[in-house]
């Protein structure tokens, strides 16, 4: 084995992942390589620096809390997502009942109802276009199915 | 015994309560681990909370997409470690646009400005070097230090929550403590990093 072999050892070795063989076969390196065991000597030294690091523990409050801040997450989602339904659901609806006064008002000019008739395809032939679009690409994506 | 990898909480809640009390019981398994790790990774208290609870929010909203129910943590390992990088690159961003509009020069925020030393337990002056050379280890370095350091993760947990194999978490360690090392000697020879 290699000095280059040996250093993937070290990290087990310094972190107790090694088994009884490795171990030994890893000490018997050390006390023939003076280069691994300097550098072995300011891993450990470096470890027993970085294992004195302990972040603060917070108070109990946050844990007691903490499943409620998920919670408040979760219901405020699904309020919002019957708040969008509703709002969409109120905006066609209005949206039809004003076509619908302005194409029976007979002071409304023909010309004015027909050009709005024709916007309004124009905006359901491109909304269909680009769901369709969307439905198409999303069927033949392979790697929708991919979850790590 | 349950591993933090391999847990059957899942299996056992799932099947007598509703799905959001056994996400509640699955959540205060992991919220500690969560938030410890989400500290360890953006380097404040506020921010901290507010990633890991967000994490457990998005795994709840796609649980349906986990396929081996047992393997829960390392799936939302993967969850908070995004939302975790994706807030510092933000906030990085943000910060790099300020520092232009106040002195008209590219300003070159580090992610270390944003650790906050008062997290750090029991302070003295070594512990805070070595937490503000954390800081500035990049992100693949960082998390495996924090890992096996504040959560004390065993090298197969790592090789699981991190999806790749034993000999790859070995080799991250390795230069991760070797970056850190540099960065410590660094400072306390006093040159400018």
């Amino acid at each position: 084995m290699t000095c280059q072999d040996h250093k993937d050892l070290m990290m087990a070795y310094l972190d107790g992942e090694l088994d009884e063989s490795q171990r030994k076969a890893f000490e018997e390196h050390l006390a023939s390589c003076p280069a691994c065991a300097q550098e072995m000597k300011e891993f450990t030294k470096l470890k027993q620096v970085t294992d004195s690091v302990t972040l603060v523990e917070p108070e109990d409050r946050l844990w007691e809390q903490y499943w409620g801040g998920v919670y408040n997450r979760i219901e405020r989602n699904i309020g919002w997502t019957l708040f969008s339904v509703a709002g969409i659901l109120l905006a066609i609806y209005a949206g039809f009942k004003a076509i619908e006064d302005l194409v029976r008002d007979p002071a409304v000019g023909l010309l004015l109802k027909i050009g709005l008739l024709v916007l309004i395809a124009g905006l359901a032939i491109l909304f269909v276009s680009i769901l369709r679009e969307r439905i198409y690409f999303w069927s033949k994506d392979r790697y929708k199915d991919v979850r790590r | 015994m349950n591993s933090l990898c391999d847990d059957n909480t899942v299996a056992v809640v799932g099947s007598r309560q509703s799905p959001r009390e056994a996400f509640e019981i699955i959540v205060k398994r992991h919220m500690k681990d969560a938030y410890f790790i989400a500290l360890g990774l953006v380097g404040n208290r506020e921010d901290a909370l507010e990633l890991s609870q967000e994490a457990f929010y998005r795994a709840y909203r796609h649980y349906d997409q986990l396929k081996e129910k047992g393997k829960f943590f390392p799936w939302f390992y993967q969850i908070l470690r995004n939302l975790c990088f994706s807030h510092l690159r933000k906030r990085k961003v943000r910060r790099t646009g300020s520092l232009d509009d106040a002195d008209g020069t590219p300003g070159e925020p580090q992610i270390a400005d944003c650790f906050d030393p008062g997290m750090v337990a029991e302070r003295n002056e070594a512990k805070d070097r070595v937490w503000k050379a954390i800081s500035r280890l990049d992100e693949k370095h960082r998390e495996v230090i924090i890992l096996r350091h504040f959560r004390n993760l065993s090298y197969e947990e790592m090789a699981k929550v991190l999806f790749c194999n034993r000999g790859t978490v070995t080799s991250r360690l390795y230069y991760a403590r070797k970056r850190l090392k540099e960065i410590l000697d660094r400072e306390k020879g006093g040159q400018p990093q």
